[in-house]
């Protein structure tokens, strides 16, 4: 449905290099990466809103690269809503019916069932000066897919929202794509949303795609440091593999499996690690001892930094496993985790 | 709560520039009689010099709606090389004694200078006539609505002109009904602030049109030769009409703005 080919960009701020991409038609896509990586400037690159050094895009087979935005068939749905503020919700909603010729009993038919999906019919007189965020979001979502566009970019659309509206956004949106034939493509930093919403995904750093694949696998197998890091894997080493096992600076780590010894690199989720003040006898079979270096509140968790050797890792425990084992800077403690824990790359 | 030293320096500062602007005016206001009013706007020469001021000015301010909202928009909305300069450029006319600016328009509009030569090969004269008063109140007022309208066009976010576009309208679409819309209150204000300068002018239209005599020639002339007295009613009406007048358009835009 959507492919891009060699897309680069070189605008002041954000540059994107050699992207290449391919969406299949209805599919939910997700773009993910840290703030900066150029995810807006690819979808603003699609959309037809930012000039291109080079390369191609293609949309159901036809070349859309040299088209105007309005040709395109592509709507944006952005983080800040971008409602016309001097429209009502209705006004904003039917605002693309100017441009396209549709007739008038399917488009009032779409319009009501969007209408329904998305909860609006309460809203339609008002305007968004005076709606909370996610009934912004609503109406935005409304408005780009009111002249049934090939493709829906979404732009964070759920970021910006408190909690229980993005519960409902996402619902909405999960909704809308499974009634609609429209290929959505969004932008996130959230793996909750990619994991609860898309199929595949690819995930951006500085201008390029660095990963793409289906978001669980992403979730479960990076292949790069910096995909390790951003999915969360928070002990990352380098290492050296002989057989089933790593050295990780003198450390030896069982990994359960032969390693193709061309890899370079081992990551561990703190959560999967566990700390107990005895030796843990389980099937584990991986068990140190290490003393406490750091204890880190998160909130719901308490990040604690273990040093065995050299090697630092890092753990997650709740508040009430912290006070249960007495956990203090400087004491011994053991950890252990298992070998299929152990990611290698 | 005993107040802060600095609310009271800052008190003091405002009463004095309150005084300073509006003792002078007041005095000036008040110093004609009303017998004098009178007598003074039954003269036909007075009438027609405030009237040709504000329809010169009205004209000078449509010109610069006209002329300076597309190069406005470009200025809000893009990032060019030479953008400042540009910007430096079209802020040139406040900074220039106004004398110099009517002698700069007429240099380019004399005999020997080809605009001059296109122009009075058209017809058209500038020098002591309606259309060189006009020509430059436009060069003096053109700055102020450029940057009214051109801050007017920064506030609205470019995104919202993107979603436009991608619901299919075209730029001309997007224009009429999201930029302009949103727009048009600071453009009004531009129109407002470009007229009441050129209203204001008087150095640059004495060099270029002694005659038709404006409303400002008009209690110069009457000053030079009359004396403070026979000058002041004149000032009266131009200021009270073109107060009235702005105020006007300034309570239309209000009355708008609450209906959003």
């Amino acid at each position: 449905m959507i492919s891009i080919q060699d897309l680069t960009i070189n605008l002041k701020e954000f540059n994107l290099y050699d992207i290449n991409l391919s969406v299949s038609e209805n599919e939910f896509f997700v773009l993910m990466g840290p703030t900066g990586a150029g995810k807006t400037v690819l979808l603003e690159a699609i959309a037809g809103l930012i000039p291109l050094i080079r390369g191609e895009i293609f949309v159901g087979g036809k070349k859309i690269t040299r088209l105007p935005p309005e040709k395109r068939g592509v709507s944006i749905v952005y983080q800040d809503y971008a409602l016309f503020p001097h429209l009502t919700v209705l006004e904003n909603i039917i605002y693309g019916w100017h441009f396209h010729r549709a007739e008038k009993t399917s488009a009032e038919k779409r319009l009501d069932r969007l209408l329904e999906i998305l909860n609006l019919f309460g809203l339609k007189h008002r305007f968004p000066g005076n709606l909370s965020g996610g009934e912004k979001q609503r109406v935005a979502l409304a408005r780009a897919l009111m002249v049934e566009p090939k493709v829906l970019l979404l732009d964070e659309p759920l970021s910006a929202l408190d909690p229980n509206f993005r519960e409902e956004v996402r619902g909405a949106l999960k909704r809308l794509h499974q009634s609609s034939d429209t290929t959505f493509l969004m932008v996130t930093h959230d793996f909750a949303d990619a994991l609860s919403l898309a199929g595949r995904a690819a995930v951006m750093n500085n201008g390029r795609i660095e990963q793409i694949g289906n978001v669980r696998e992403i979730f479960e197998k990076p292949i790069s440091p910096f995909i390790a890091d951003f999915v969360g894997m928070k002990n990352l080493f380098e290492a050296s593999f002989y057989n089933t096992q790593a050295l990780v600076s003198g450390l030896k780590i069982e990994t359960g499996r032969i390693v193709d010894p061309s890899s370079h690199y081992l990551a561990i989720r703190p959560e999967d690690i566990i700390i107990s003040r005895e030796t843990f006898s389980s099937s584990m079979r991986n068990n140190y001892s290490g003393i406490v270096t750091r204890i880190n509140n998160q909130g719901f968790y308490y990040e604690i930094g273990v040093r065995i050797k050299d090697t630092p890792f890092k753990g997650l425990i709740t508040k009430g496993a912290l006070i249960e084992l007495g956990l203090e800077e400087g004491i011994p403690v053991y950890i252990s985790f298992k070998a299929s824990a152990v990611h290698v790359f | 709560m005993k107040r802060e030293p600095f609310f009271w320096i800052s008190v003091t500062c405002g009463l004095v520039i309150m005084a300073f602007i509006l003792l002078p005016l007041i005095q000036m206001m008040s110093a004609p009689s009303a017998e004098m009013l009178k007598e003074t706007i039954q003269d036909k020469d007075v009438v027609r010099s405030i009237w040709l001021s504000i329809y010169t000015a009205g004209v000078a301010a449509l010109i610069s709606f006209f002329l300076g909202t597309p190069l406005a928009y470009l200025l809000a909305r893009s990032d060019f090389r030479g953008k400042r300069l540009v910007e430096s450029i079209i802020d040139l006319p406040i900074a220039i004694p106004h004398p110099v600016i009517g002698i700069a328009i007429l240099s380019v509009a004399g005999k020997n200078y080809w605009i001059g030569q296109i122009l009075s090969g058209l017809g058209i004269r500038i020098m002591g006539s309606v259309t060189g008063i006009i020509t430059v109140l436009t060069f003096v007022g053109l700055p102020f609505y450029l940057n009214a309208a051109k801050t007017g066009f920064e506030a609205i976010s470019p995104r919202l002109e993107k979603v436009s576009r991608s619901l299919g309208a075209s730029m001309f679409s997007t224009f009429f009904r999201i930029t302009f819309p949103l727009a048009w209150r600071s453009m009004l204000i531009g129109i407002i602030m470009c007229s009441a300068r050129a209203i204001s002018e008087f150095g640059a239209v004495v060099i270029v049109a002694y005659h038709p005599m404006i409303a400002p020639v008009m209690i110069y002339e009457r000053f030079e030769a009359y004396g403070l007295k026979y000058s002041q009613p004149v000032a009266v009406w131009l200021v009270s009409i073109s107060l009235l007048l702005f105020l006007i358009l300034r309570i239309l835009t209000l009355r708008n703005r609450s209906e959003i």
